[in-house]
């Protein structure tokens, strides 16, 4: 039953909390994923913005002027200020002839007449009509990238405008993501190369320490290992010109920090909720238990006091028939004593009259012992049936005490009686009364040894209540057995007791309204005190 | 107690004619029924003043054959004789008319006692 109910309860609540832990993953997933795809988005917008602004600018620079122009020295000057001035991030501007060589340049560095033939980027802007490069380190140690585009001359001669851009405004726009201090955010190139400093990972130019994710063009969010071994959030996006990665990583603790607390709350509630679940059922099959058990035992008991009531009914009813039986030669064998007695009285005049009467004398007393003996088993069995009326209490016990008075006499058991003439009577039942009594007297007689005393007091308790107690001074009885003493089937005369009488007759006094009180000491004695209401007892079940 | 006739009822004949004996010797006359019937029978041919009649008895019960009597010879004094060590019945007899009950086995003189005492009612209820 235990399992049952235990199942019964824990089913549904780990249900209910694999579905919570479910739906709660998924939103919570929902709710940092999409803004990490969101931020790199944004972002990887604003570099492509920066970018092509930055090319739209040298492109329209390439464009708006001849070759002449950017050639001269002194107009190239004037419009790489220019440009730095309303676009910011420019390093340097030089312009490039057909052949690769630098024909003017304005910057820092003294690299006016060098030739670019042979590199791949010149290569490239020649075939494509522009170029972004990855990032590197220049002359003067700090990273920055270059801008390239062609430009035809009015012979048709091509030539290339190049501008250097620092890497610093990358860092501003990374910058402005606004992370927190657990995530980093920097970009790649598609082979792994750092065009920007990673807070952990490494510096611009080195190498990427994991693999490169595979292409995405839309913001994309793996869950993965670091390098490191901690569990991360890698949200990346790549451009579509230059082949930059933009990459954000976030560790998976910080992001599922706040799912942590809610699993351990989650978890929690769970636990507790099984501990309350198993207390609870637990205790209420205990108490379920318990109640059968003590069902049980009071249906027993009543059944064995219905049982007992029956027998001592049966027992009444064969008295009554052998008493009444026994009545008529009883009448009979007075009538003929009677009858010797007249004629040895009236018509004899035998040597031995005197003899003669003693005999006829003794019949008739014995006639009448006899006599006194039916009138009482009548008397007792009537008494059987179940009924309440007026009651004296004294009279009672007198009647009981009847049946055991041969037996104190054989035993030399003093019985002294102390009933209160005074005492009021009762409304009871006599029947019932009438085995209380005989029952605790029974008890008391085989308590005691031969020659022991018995003592009767009767007495008015209270307004309510009067009481008869039966004190003996036999064995008594230890505390354990004291506490057991109007258990059904407890008995300590072993066979030859049923265990019942006092159950019984605690059973009958409850009935009747009254209580009944034991105090005993081992080797002392035990006295037995029945409280009896002077008035009936009102609905109370008989 | 001359004049006093007793008419004794009751089904153990042993104990009717032993007590009739001791009665006779006691100068009582004692006439004798063994049931309801002859009782009844009994009344009618010798109407005796006094009647002792026991409750339980085979065929016609005492209590029927008291009513009998009483209807047709309501001056006639029955005492009943109940075995039961009950004065349940005694009372219910009394209520029917009866003049007293007395418990057997009986003490013959507390029975003669009550006789005459019924005797005493008969004479009474005659004039």
């Amino acid at each position: 039953m235990t399992i049952i109910m235990v199942v019964a309860t824990l089913l549904p609540l780990t249900m209910m909390a694999a579905i919570n832990h479910y739906q709660y993953q998924k939103a919570l997933s929902r709710e940092t994923i999409e803004p990490l795809k969101n931020l790199v988005n944004k972002t990887q917008h604003s570099f492509e913005l920066f970018l092509t602004e930055r090319l739209s600018a040298v492109s329209f620079i390439a464009a708006a002027y001849t070759y002449h122009e950017l050639a001269d020295q002194k107009t190239l000057t004037f419009i790489f200020h220019a440009m730095k001035e309303k676009f910011g991030g420019f390093v340097d501007l030089g312009m490039i002839d057909a052949s690769g060589l630098q024909v003017s340049y304005v910057g820092p560095y003294d690299i006016e007449g060098k030739q670019y033939k042979d590199q791949e980027w010149f290569k490239e802007v020649l075939v494509r009509g522009e170029h972004i490069s990855d990032v590197f380190m220049g002359h003067r140690k700090f990273p920055h990238f270059v801008i390239a585009v062609q430009n035809e001359n009015e012979e048709g001669e091509k030539c290339i405008l190049r501008a250097t851009i620092d890497t610093e405004l990358f860092n501003q726009l990374i910058a402005s993501m606004g992370l927190d201090a657990a995530s980093d955010a920097f970009v790649l190139n598609r082979d792994g190369v750092f065009q920007t400093t990673s807070k952990f990972y490494g510096k611009v130019l080195e190498k990427f320490p994991m693999s490169m994710p595979p292409l995405s063009y839309s913001a994309n969010v793996l869950e993965m290992e670091d390098s490191e071994g901690s569990d991360i959030l890698l949200a990346y996006c790549d451009f579509s010109s230059p082949s930059f990665v933009l990459m954000l990583v976030k560790p998976q603790s910080t992001v599922h920090g706040s799912w942590y607390t809610l699993k351990g709350e989650l978890l929690f509630i769970f636990i507790g909720g099984i501990v309350v679940i198993f207390l609870v059922v637990f205790k209420i099959t205990d108490l379920l238990v318990k109640r059968i058990e003590e069902s049980d035992r009071r249906r027993e008991i009543t059944y064995h006091q219905t049982e007992h009531t029956n027998k001592l009914a049966s027992i009444g009813r064969l008295a009554a028939g052998i008493a009444h039986e026994i009545n008529n030669p009883l009448a009979i064998i007075n009538e003929k004593s009677g009858l010797m007695e007249d004629l040895i009285q009236i018509k004899f005049d035998l040597e031995r009259k005197g003899r003669l009467l003693e005999l006829t004398g003794s019949i008739r007393h014995s006639v009448e012992r006899c006599s006194t003996i039916t009138h009482r088993l009548l008397g007792f069995a009537r008494r059987m049936d179940a009924k309440l009326e007026t009651i004296n209490l004294r009279e009672v016990f007198m009647e009981v005490f009847g049946f055991l008075e041969k037996e104190a006499a054989h035993r030399n058991i003093t019985v002294h009686l102390q009933l209160d003439e005074a005492l009021p009577d009762i409304y009871s039942d006599h029947g019932q009364l009438q085995q209380v009594f005989l029952n605790i007297l029974n008890n008391a007689f085989s308590a005691v040894d031969d020659g022991g005393i018995v003592t009767v007091t009767s007495f008015e308790h209270d307004a309510d209540l009067v009481g008869i107690s039966i004190a003996d001074d036999g064995v008594g009885m230890s505390e354990e057995t004291m506490k057991h003493v109007f258990d059904p089937f407890f008995s300590t005369r072993g066979t030859h007791g049923t265990g019942l009488g006092l159950s019984i007759t605690y059973g009958i006094v409850n009935k009747l309204g009254g209580k009944i009180d034991v105090q005993s000491k081992e080797d002392e004695g035990t006295t037995f005190t029945v409280y009896l209401p002077k008035k009936s007892y009102l609905g109370r079940d008989v | 107690m001359e004049n006093l006739k007793v008419l004794l009822v009751d089904d153990e004949e042993e104990f009717i004619l032993t007590l009739a004996e001791r009665l006779e010797l006691r100068e009582i006359k004692a006439l004798t029924a063994v049931n309801g019937e002859q009782a009844l029978q009994v009344v009618e041919r010798e109407k005796p003043p006094v009647v002792v009649l026991d409750v339980k008895m085979p065929g016609i019960g005492g209590m029927e054959v008291l009513q009998n009597i009483k209807g047709r010879h309501p001056e006639i004094q029955i005492i009943l004789l109940t075995g039961h060590g009950s004065t349940k019945d005694g009372i219910k007899g009394m209520r029917l008319g009866a003049f007293d009950y007395i418990m057997k086995p009986v003490k013959i003189e507390e029975l003669i006692d009550k006789m005459r005492e019924a005797y005493e009612a008969f004479r009474a209820s005659k004039k």
